[in-house]
């Protein structure tokens, strides 16, 4: 047998080393075993290892990796629409096309927006919205939008790029749109991105709700009717790799989209208004006596609640909000104006019903009165006053003011107050729009806690012909004129027709019946308002093919001395007299109540023709209707 | 010449057809066992890769063409004499020093790493052939001398091993350095290396772990091992691997997620998966199940190896055929436990399973070493 080893080691002269074989591969066949062992050893180690991980902790792993894989993703509701009493659209949902960017997918953001800038025009105000809600709540991969209604060139730019900027995406997005632009703005209010303070305020639930949807009512119905607009959340769940990238939707539930809303509104009938009002600043609010509704809510002047929707942008804004006109400002509903003559007939019948005055009571009118012990004259608006014989029906039909300081005299606060709550002075309405003002029907106890001081007779004065501390709304004025004509049932005005399928209900708040004698007499005054040539409102009379009731009003906007007359050249456009008409028709079946404020307008008759196109308008339509 | 045939024809011996292919396979220099066992573990690996790479057949085709070249390697390199690899041992240990120096000055720079050697028209890392050459120059120095080696021996023998190593890790390449010591040291200790040595070289080498801890190791080589401590100390930085391995691994359960099914690997999750940390997604898409036989291929090759180890003819062939075998299996080792996450993370692929072309051919052309060993101490029987 050749032991080349052997033979090795005297070539390389290592001769005098004997090798003892058997010992050799004594020695080695241990090692070998040993080896063996220690890789039996080592794999029973990675099998316990393996073991322990995919069959004890299999259920946690399991757990972890479909985490990894699987999200859920919230699917927002279609919002419910608006629509007017003739069907037509008054807040819709427009599809838009968003930019929208996944940070987590994006390696450089600030470079990414910036390459995107050379492809569609992204401003100042895009970015600091865009940054502004990364700061806000957000669900790991959820896209926040960049930039709103992409136009079909822009789609079409970043169509082609799309594919360099990883984490880009074009989504479809339903954005409120309101087509009749500032028509409605005051009354349906408008949708705004939720901001970090309506966020904080959510609720558990409301998070959940909102999880996937972007704006939320800010203002009017928008707001009012936030629950019932906004839906049920539906849910999306997706499998996606560890870049973010959706692979595909495992499982749906659909969202349920919030209920449509059916308006007592009258598109046309606003815009009728809208047109009477010819931009002067004021309401005009109309009213269905039979349910209630709402057919017209108008301030002017108005702006484009469209310009909210994305968020507008600080300098618009700016414009808004700092403009003399006040165009935010809510006049029908939170505009406080001195009723002035406008609630006579109200606190005529009271004076009938607690017998202060009766058809044959008779006063002189010299254009002045006075209180015993009290030095002061209060004037007339009629300088020379009214003559020698003025009653009731005369005091409503001319507006004669010192008729009715005597029935204030002797009626006293309490009575007033009282009586006048019946039409709802004083409160609110519970109008379905947010932030309604309740106006100032005073009293006695409302003196003392206000002003710390007691009652005094010339409040009662100043009280009987709206004016002093006396303030309304526009909306409580026609409000209490549609009472008036109902012969005193007062009906809570309502905007919402129809929730989903659900008739709103009609709340009538009160009923004083009183004498229907003492009824007649009062809206028989006010019907020769406008139908008596001796009328305040005779003016409008011409060309009616019906006949109508109304009171004219008019408000000081300053407060004149004693001794001074009022002269309008003399006094800034800002600070003459606001024009208030109140009216209903027809006068023998009461179907409309409108009221109109017009701020400085002087004259009340033109408060009378606003309102007198509005009614035609409605009757017209009425008619054609039948 | 009709007679003679039909004679031969009717020798009564059935086991004549058996001894006859075996010793044409044995004039091809194959091992049977380890062929086979090699050729199931290539299937086994190609189907976890071709899931892993995302299905991609491109990536496939390389692999293939890895795997005829691997072949050819193992194949030719079985042909070889043994007494003639020793003879010439010195001289491949030396190419590969100068080839190693040549890379430390002349290489080519890639990820922050000298490793390769470019010859214009190929490039190729030295440091890959030095994992064979090293062994066999150990075995060879080792096997003419009176075994077990005296302490003068032993210490020529590691420098035989910490002359290149210490070039590889100046790369530098760790995990490389490391198992071509390995693979030296393994020589070493089958050649009898006393225990006391072996005792008193851990000792010495628990003493200096402060030291290597705080001036050899570089930062990311630190935060190695500190991430397989804790992996959820960074979660999406250097724990990352760790944890969506150890995620993949444990959603396959015991019978898995299925042939291209596994979630983890198929959407990304798992990184690396159709390199180094190919049994994550193996084990997420077979299960234990299938880790279980991937086990027991390696198990088996492993064992096989070590009998020809046991049978070999010769001190050089034991020695090496011994040391090829149990570095296989610390790779197999390194990159499972590291996986697993019970070593830290090294650079160290998945023996011919994990994608790529040059520790394939460096394995196989081990296994036609071992198979020529095997045929050697067959026909010397």
């Amino acid at each position: 047998m050749i032991r080349p080893d052997f033979v090795k080691a005297r070539i390389s002269g290592d001769h005098h080393h004997f090798k003892d074989h058997q010992n050799e591969i004594r020695i080695f066949r241990r090692r070998i075993a040993f080896c063996g062992l220690m890789v039996l050893i080592l794999l029973s180690v990675i099998i316990a290892r393996f073991y322990d991980l995919q069959v004890k902790n299999f259920q946690s792993y399991s757990t972890q990796s479909d985490r990894n894989r699987i999200q859920v993703r919230p699917v927002a509701p279609n919002r419910g629409l608006f629509f007017d009493a003739r069907g037509k659209i008054i807040a819709d949902n427009r599809a838009v096309s968003t930019l929208t960017l996944t940070v987590e997918r994006v390696k450089d953001l600030e470079y990414t927006i910036a390459r995107l800038g050379e492809l569609v025009e992204i401003t100042e105000r895009d970015k600091k919205n865009f940054y502004r809600a990364l700061k806000w709540r957000r669900r790991p991969y959820e896209a926040v939008a960049l930039k709103y209604n992409l136009t079909e060139e822009e789609l079409a730019r970043i169509a082609v790029n799309e594919f360099s900027f990883d984490g880009v995406e074009v989504a479809g997005q339903l954005v409120r749109y309101y087509p009749y632009g500032d028509l409605f703005t005051h009354v349906a209010g408008y949708v705004g991105r939720i901001n970090e303070a309506e966020q904080a305020g959510f609720s558990k639930e409301q998070l959940h709700q909102y999880a996937g949807t972007q704006s939320i009512g800010k203002t009017g119905l928008e707001k009012y009717y936030e629950s019932v607009l906004h839906g049920e959340v539906g849910q999306e769940k997706i499998e996606t790799d560890a870049r973010g990238r959706v692979l595909h939707v495992i499982d749906t539930i659909n969202p349920a989209a919030g209920k449509n809303i059916e308006l007592y509104l009258d598109a046309e009938l606003q815009i009728e208004a809208r047109d009477a009002m010819q931009g002067r600043r004021g309401a005009v609010v109309a009213i269905d006596i039979e349910t209630g509704g709402v057919l017209t809510l108008l301030s002017s002047p108005s702006y484009d609640p469209n310009l909210f929707v994305t968020g507008i942008s600080e300098k618009n804004y700016r414009l808004l909000n700092t403009s003399r006109d006040l165009p935010l400002f809510n006049r029908a509903v939170q505009g406080q104006y001195p009723p002035g003559s406008t609630i006579k007939p109200v606190l005529g019948l009271g004076a009938l019903q607690h017998d202060i005055v009766t058809p044959q009571t008779r006063i002189v009118d010299r254009g002045f009165y006075q209180l015993e012990n009290d030095n002061r004259l209060y004037r007339e608006w009629k300088r020379e006053g009214h003559g020698d014989n003025v009653d009731l029906y005369q005091a409503i039909v001319e507006s004669c003011d010192i008729f009715f300081y005597d029935i204030g005299r002797r009626m006293g606060v309490d009575r007033m107050h009282a009586f006048g709550s019946f039409f709802g002075l004083g409160s609110q309405t519970n109008i379905d729009v947010p932030s309604e003002r309740m106006g100032l029907w005073p009293s006695r106890a409302w003196k003392k806690r206000a002003r710390g001081l007691s009652w005094y007779p010339g409040n009662s004065l100043n009280m009987s012909i709206g004016q002093g501390d006396v303030l309304v709304t526009p909306l409580q004025l026609a409000a209490m004129t549609a009472a008036l004509a109902r012969r005193g049932e007062f009906v809570e005005p309502k905007i919402a027709k129809k929730i989903g399928d659900a008739e709103t209900e009609k709340v009538v708040r009160s009923v004083y019946q009183g004498d229907q004698a003492n009824w007649e007499y009062i809206l028989r005054s006010m019907r020769d308002v406008v139908h008596s040539f001796r009328g305040t409102a005779t003016s409008i009379n011409k060309n009616l093919n019906f006949t109508m009731a109304g009171k004219t009003g008019t408000a000081q906007v300053v407060s004149i001395a004693q001794d001074e007359e009022y002269d309008s050249e003399a006094l800034s456009e800002r600070n003459r007299d606001h024009a208030l008409f109140v009216a209903f028709a027809p006068y023998s079946n009461p179907k409309i109540a409108v009221s109109v404020v017009l701020e400085n307008g002087e004259k009340s008759s033109l408060a009378g023709e606003v309102a007198k196109r509005v009614i035609i308008a409605y009757l017209e339509a009425y008619e054609s209707a039948q | 010449m009709h007679n003679k045939t039909d004679f031969i024809r009717r020798l009564p011996d059935s086991g004549a057809h058996f001894s006859k292919s075996e010793s044409m396979l044995r004039r091809v220099h194959i091992d049977l066992i380890l062929l086979l066992l090699l050729v199931a573990l290539t299937i086994f690996g190609l189907l976890a890769l071709y899931s892993a790479s995302g299905e991609s057949l491109s990536m496939m085709k390389r692999q293939l063409v890895f795997y005829i070249i691997a072949y050819c390697a193992m194949f030719t390199v079985a042909q070889l004499d043994m007494k003639s690899l020793m003879r010439w041992s010195p001289w491949f240990y030396g190419i590969g020093i100068v080839l190693l120096i040549l890379t430390y000055f002349f290489g080519v720079n890639a990820k922050g790493a000298q490793r390769w050697l470019s010859l214009g028209f190929i490039r190729f890392q030295p440091a890959e052939a030095l994992k064979i050459a090293v062994p066999v120059a150990v075995a060879a120095y080792l096997s003419v001398r009176m075994l077990p080696p005296k302490f003068g021996q032993v210490l020529l023998g590691l420098l035989i091993i910490a002359l290149p190593a210490v070039l590889i890790l100046k790369q530098p390449d760790l995990g490389t350095s490391l198992l071509i010591c390995t693979s030296g040291l393994i020589v070493l200790f089958m050649a009898g290396l006393r225990w006391r040595f072996i005792l008193g070289s851990l000792v010495m080498l628990l003493v200096s772990l402060w030291p290597i801890w705080h001036y050899v190791l570089e930062d990311y080589q630190k935060r190695r091992v500190t991430t397989l401590f804790n992996p959820e100390a960074d979660k999406l930085g250097a724990g990352w691997n760790a944890i969506q391995a150890k995620i993949s691994i444990g959603s396959g359960g015991f019978s898995g997620k299925g042939w291209l099914k596994g979630t983890q690997s198929q959407l990304d999750f798992l990184p690396e998966s159709h390199t180094d940390f190919i049994i994550a997604a193996l084990a997420e898409e077979f299960g234990l199940a299938g880790v279980l036989l991937l086990i027991a291929l390696y198990f088996a090759i492993v064992i096989r190896g070590l009998l020809i180890a046991w049978q070999a003819s010769t001190t050089f062939n034991r020695l090496l055929a011994s040391s090829i075998t149990l570095t296989f299996f610390v790779y197999v080792f390194v990159n499972i436990g590291m996986v697993a996450g019970l070593l830290p993370v090294v650079g160290v692929p998945l023996p011919l399973v994990s994608l790529g072309g040059t520790s394939l051919i460096t394995l196989m052309l081990g296994f036609g070493i071992l198979m020529a060993i095997s045929t050697e101490s067959k026909t010397k029987k």
